[in-house]
This record gives C-alpha cells, sequence and structure tokens, in this order.
C-alpha cells in the first residue's frame, strides 16, 4: 500500500502519465485508488497532433494497468519519509 | 474504484461521476469509443449506450455505429470525459461515409505492408 499512500499525497500536483500505448497526457492529479487507477483534471496529451481524438477530453480516468511512468514534480518526493516509510513497510508494519 | 456515497464520488476514482455522460473510451487496440456510461464495476467493466467507433485515418473521421456495448474493462485503457462545449476534433478534419474510411484505412494498412516487405527484402544488404 506505500506507492496507493504516496499518490495520495500527490493529490492536486501536475503529473504527466505515460501509458504503455506511449500516449503521454498531464493534468492535475485528482484521485488514485488501489489499483493506482488514477483520475486526471484539466488534462492535455504531450504529442496532441498525433492523438486529434483526445483534443476534447478534459477530465479521465487512467486503468492502472496500462500506465507506464507516473512523472513527478521535482518538489513531489521527500525523499527521507519515503525512505522511511519504505524501510517501516520491509519489516512488515 | 467502487461504488461511492454522494458525499466521497467526486474525490474517488469511482467512475460513478462518469455515469450518464457522454465519454470516449480508448481500447488496448488503439479503438476509440464513444458512447453513454450506462454502468460499470471496480474491473472498469463498463456499459455504453448508443457506441460508436471513431476511425480516424489521416485527417478524415467517421463514427460508426456500434449500439448497446459492454466493453470488458481489461481492454479498458482511459475513460475521458467529452467537453461538450469544446470541438471534438481539429477543425481540419473532415467527415467521410463508413465505406470511405474502410477504403482509407485498406490503403493505410496496405502502405505499412509494403514498407514492411520492401524491408525485409533490404535486409540481405545489412545497411549499418
Amino acid at each position: 500500500m506505500l506507492f496507493f499512500s504516496y499518490f495520495k499525497e500527490l493529490v492536486g500536483k501536475e503529473v504527466t502519465v505515460e501509458l504503455k500505448n506511449d500516449l503521454a497526457i498531464r493534468g492535475i492529479l485528482h484521485s488514485v485508488d488501489q489499483y493506482l487507477n488514477i483520475k486526471l483534471e484539466n488534462t492535455r496529451v504531450t504529442d496532441q497532433d498525433k492523438y486529434p481524438h483526445m483534443l476534447s477530453v478534459r477530465n479521465c480516468f487512467i486503468r492502472g494497468s496500462v500506465v507506464r511512468y507516473v512523472q513527478l514534480p521535482p518538489d513531489g518526493v521527500d525523499i527521507d519519509i519515503l525512505h522511511d516509510a519504505t524501510r517501516r513497510e520491509a519489516r512488515g508494519g | 474504484m467502487s461504488w461511492a456515497g454522494p458525499e466521497d464520488l467526486f474525490l474517488s476514482t469511482s467512475l460513478a461521476s462518469y455515469l450518464d455522460k457522454k465519454l470516449l473510451v480508448l481500447l488496448r487496440d488503439g479503438r476509440k469509443l464513444l458512447g453513454i456510461l450506462r454502468s460499470f464495476d471496480q474491473f472498469a467493466n463498463a456499459v455504453l449506450e448508443g457506441a460508436c467507433e471513431r476511425v480516424i485515418v489521416g485527417d478524415l473521421y467517421c463514427d460508426i455505429p456500434l449500439g448497446l456495448y459492454v466493453i470488458r474493462g481489461e481492454n479498458v485503457v482511459l475513460i475521458g470525459e467529452l467537453d461538450l462545449e469544446r470541438e471534438d476534433l481539429p477543425s481540419h478534419m473532415i467527415s467521410v461515409s463508413v465505406a470511405d474510411i474502410r477504403k482509407a484505412q485498406k490503403a493505410e494498412r496496405d502502405a505499412t505492408d509494403l514498407k514492411g516487405s520492401m524491408r525485409k527484402r533490404m535486409e540481405f544488404l545489412d545497411m549499418e
């Protein structure tokens, strides 16, 4: 559940989600769930010309299973806290 | 994603906030379906009413009517809410008939096949 908790901290920040089909979508992280399904708001596609059908999509739901990367803002991670949480989780809670 | 009460519905990843709205569903094979979301579950299985497939080839497009569709969740890549205020597609794109879009699709497929076979025939040259 570490990454689920971690993504919950990022709600409201602007992220870029790159999918396994190479589509990259930038938007405000609205919500995330246990499967790491993601909802984005105010989305725009990085390569708009290649994906004209995405023009009128403002909000979207992305299935967790198709996500390749989530690119975060530079201040999106507090290394120390994540480090501690990782060790805690590895010890079993 | 779950069935959420009205108070947290708009804060969760639940698709409940998309019910009865016109959506674009992107599938793993690249197909684009449009329709009104009538039902869903935790796997993102979804029921689309008045579904149609939007086929885009270059600057040509066509919406092919399909009817009532149940989509198995594993095939779903993305579900987008269509902003009806904004224009649907870039203005230079042209709507054509089903027959025309099928022709364009075939031409595009033939072109990629040809490219593939040309490359295969050139392979013996061992170009670096």
